[in-house]
């Protein structure tokens, strides 16, 4: 017998190594879950690291109120075959609290406000671990995370000067009022992740998958025709066969042109394409370093 | 390259972790860019945003290296300050790369580069040759215990492509690795600038009969870097399930450090000591016959034996060694020099412990591997000796045996955060 892992067993081991950390060195950790495939991903490592039992943590949605309404049916239904407890922390409370103000104008995003709502969810339920399912090799300032990751009281990220990540010793150690953001999946890419997804056929929305769907062109990005969004005047609506790469809010996540729409047609999409997942997000284009930027302040 | 494969495909691909290190200027990050463009794994879009990143700094071509810098503060000055983890696979394997700086003062991410890694690739600019980078790289990838080592020899399209130039660094590195615990070494002269012996065999040095730096990464034989012998488990969390069809289930989660597990071994728990067998080997997807590293696996056994986090389970005649006073080297990565008498908070498997510095044997310089015993201020980025004492048993193996089950961590305890790494010996 030929005692090595492939890949995918591999990254699966290690992100059910990490789940488990979390677990064992943490009062009340909470999984940050957005309705996208790599959140999805991570309630199915989760429930593999505890089984039998049930995952020892709720989980937390960040609602903008902008959502595909797809995303918030898909995680319903999920909850209820989990038996997790669900908490929602909204966008449109934070708003209508005075908490943070709106965007206007027609590229308005919701995007930043979720990091207001995130940290006073965090603080109202006193979770000191919060995990994600950001990866690596999304985007550049995410390269440069850790699978722990220090907060200071204001939730803030400090990358210039982050404890060290040897062997597989995790330190969470941290102060009263500090907290973790912890990310399993760091060592995934999207291609991992849609491998693994085949391989263990996971259930995801059927945005994911090729669909007609109306859609209009901004800046070469294709968006969703929605009531949360205003079109300029040369901004025409056409039919188009597409389908997500990442699922965040409507006013944000552009659609790609795609006739994959089964999972071993996506692997093969996503193995031979030639942009980033993230390359359709609105809300990375706004500059060169506005993940770190965001991140700096408390964002996933 | 991108032909896609077939899930069966990728279901026989695995996963090697290298680091790199290089000095200021030789070409790490350009090398790596290279690696990333030559194997199709730069996207059009990254593509795009450095050129146009690099025709606004008023650079000559496309500067590579943009890719992995991504902090502001990296990128203003144009060097690498954390290690930066980049991802790339060919139909062969998938690989992560920690991409470590090589400036001075950040040793310590270049150890905690090298602490997962089953290879270190070290470049050498084949002008300058060996310099005190080197020397110190190579010292760490033989003290972090990587398994194999591949040295480049860069810029070879400035010195003419000279074997003998190859050759002499070649020689000169040898001869200090022999100092070293370093057993599988390869040289490869290349030219990231150019492409030469990256990923395309260059036409430039017909004299270099050897593989590429990209065939050697895809064909080292990595099967047997992990301890296959002594059975090590730590235990890291106890799982109960409290519902009415698992009524009695007590499962120990943790990930294998070591040996091959079996239903059915004898084994015994530390620090107990008792007895019993392996019931059941469990996880999500059915029950395994067998657990060998780096698995994340459930054992149930056949007794009910109180076992909590950080306990152990291990074969009976196969015991690692338990004692409260261990002797590590330990690289330091803080301002404040590692206090004699001072105590820490140490991690150590999945079990936690404090201890006190009892003694600072010696602090080794690395670039001569003398051993000093006079200078015992062991202040950031130094290499020491010391002697623990801690304050319950540790079940250890020595580092060289098992870097699971060898390596810990030291946190401060006013601050929490990670001041040192130790290597048991």
């Amino acid at each position: 017998m030929n005692y090595h892992l492939n890949h995918l067993k591999e990254l699966e081991s290690e992100s059910i190594f990490i789940i488990r950390e979390i677990a064992a060195q943490f009062e009340k950790p909470v999984l940050m879950f957005s309705g996208g495939k790599d959140s999805i991903l991570m309630t199915y490592l989760a429930q593999k690291a505890f089984y039998p039992a049930r995952i020892p943590f709720p989980l937390l949605h960040v609602d903008t109120g902008h959502n595909f309404p797809e995303t918030i049916a898909f995680r319903d239904q999920l909850m209820e075959k989990l038996g997790v407890k669900l908490l929602v922390g909204s966008v449109q409370e934070a708003i209508d609290k005075g908490l943070v103000t709106e965007e206007t104008g027609f590229n308005a995003s919701r995007n930043g406000l979720q990091t207001a709502a995130l940290l006073e969810a965090l603080e109202t339920h006193q979770f000191d671990a919060a995990l994600g399912g950001a990866r690596r090799d999304e985007e550049k300032a995410r390269a440069k995370e850790r699978f722990f990751s220090h907060r200071d009281e204001f939730g803030q990220w400090d990358p210039k000067n982050q404890r060290p990540e040897l062997w597989n010793l995790f330190n969470g150690k941290k102060h009263m009022g500090e907290h973790f953001r912890v990310f399993p999946i760091s060592n995934w890419t999207e291609l991992d992740v849609w491998q693994y997804i085949a391989m263990e056929n996971i259930e995801l929305p059927n945005l994911y998958l090729a669909h007609k769907r109306m859609v209009f062109n901004r800046n070469g990005v294709y968006l969703a025709d929605s009531e949360f969004i205003n079109r300029k005047p040369d901004e025409v609506l056409e039919e188009k066969m597409v389908r997500f790469r990442t699922i965040g809010d409507m006013t944000c996540t552009g659609a790609s042109l795609s006739e994959a729409d089964t999972l071993e047609k996506i692997v093969e999409e996503v193995a031979t394409t030639r942009i980033t997942e993230r390359g359709g997000r609105a809300d990375d284009k706004r500059s060169e370093t506005s993940m770190e930027d965001r991140k700096k302040k408390g964002y996933f | 390259m991108n032909e896609p494969l077939s899930l069966e495909e990728y279901k026989k691909m695995d996963l090697l972790r290298f680091t790199t290190a290089g000095s200021v200027d030789d070409g790490k990050s350009t090398l790596i860019g290279r690696l990333l463009y030559d194997s199709k794994s730069i996207f059009e879009d990254q593509y795009d945003a450095i050129k146009e990143t690099s025709e606004r700094r008023g650079e000559e071509g496309v500067n590579l290296a943009l890719l992995t810098d991504g902090l502001k503060a990296e990128r203003e000055q144009g060097i690498t300050i954390d290690v930066a983890y980049r991802y790339f696979s060919t139909p062969k394997r998938k690989f992560i790369i920690a991409d470590t700086p090589g400036h001075i003062q950040y040793t310590r991410n270049m150890v905690t580069g090298a602490s997962t890694a089953n290879l270190a690739l070290i470049l050498i600019d084949a002008r300058n040759g060996i310099v005190e980078q080197t020397k110190r790289h190579a010292f760490i990838a033989s003290l972090l215990q990587i398994p194999h080592l591949v040295v480049c020899i860069n810029k070879m399209d400035l010195v003419d492509y000279g074997q003998e130039v190859y050759e002499k660094i070649k020689d000169e590195f040898s001869g200090f690795a022999a100092k070293l615990d370093v057993n599988d070494i390869h040289f490869v002269p290349v030219s990231a600038l150019k492409g030469d012996n990256v990923v395309e065999k260059s036409d430039a040095m017909p004299w270099y009969e050897g593989g590429t730096l990209l065939y050697y990464l895809e064909n080292v034989h990595i099967g047997s870097d992990h301890n296959l012998i002594d059975c090590r488990l730590p235990v890291q969390f106890v799982i109960r399930p409290y519902k009415d069809e698992f009524h009695d289930y007590r499962g120990y989660a943790g990930r294998i450090a070591g040996g091959i597990f079996k239903k059915g071994d004898e084994v015994m728990t530390l620090p107990s000591g008792f007895t019993t067998k392996i019931k059941a080997i469990d996880t999500f997807d059915g029950e395994v016959n067998e657990a060998f590293p780096p698995m994340s696996v459930t054992i149930l056994l056949e007794d009910d034996i109180d076992i909590s986090r950080g306990d152990m389970i291990v074969r009976k005649n196969n015991i690692p060694e338990t004692s409260q006073d261990i002797e590590v080297m330990v690289c330091w990565f803080t301002d404040t020099p590692l206090q004699l008498r001072g105590k820490y908070t140490i991690l150590h498997t999945t079990s936690e412990a404090r201890c006190v510095v009892k003694d600072i044997r010696y602090k080794m310089d690395i670039n001569t591997l003398h051993r000093n015993v006079d200078d015992k201020v062991i202040g950031m980025n130094d290499i020491a000796r010391v002697v623990l004492r801690t304050t319950k048993p540790l079940f250890f193996d020595e580092y060289r045996k098992n870097r699971i089950t060898g390596s810990i961590i030291f946190i401060d305890e006013g601050t929490n955060r990670t001041v040192g790494a130790g290597m048991i010996i």
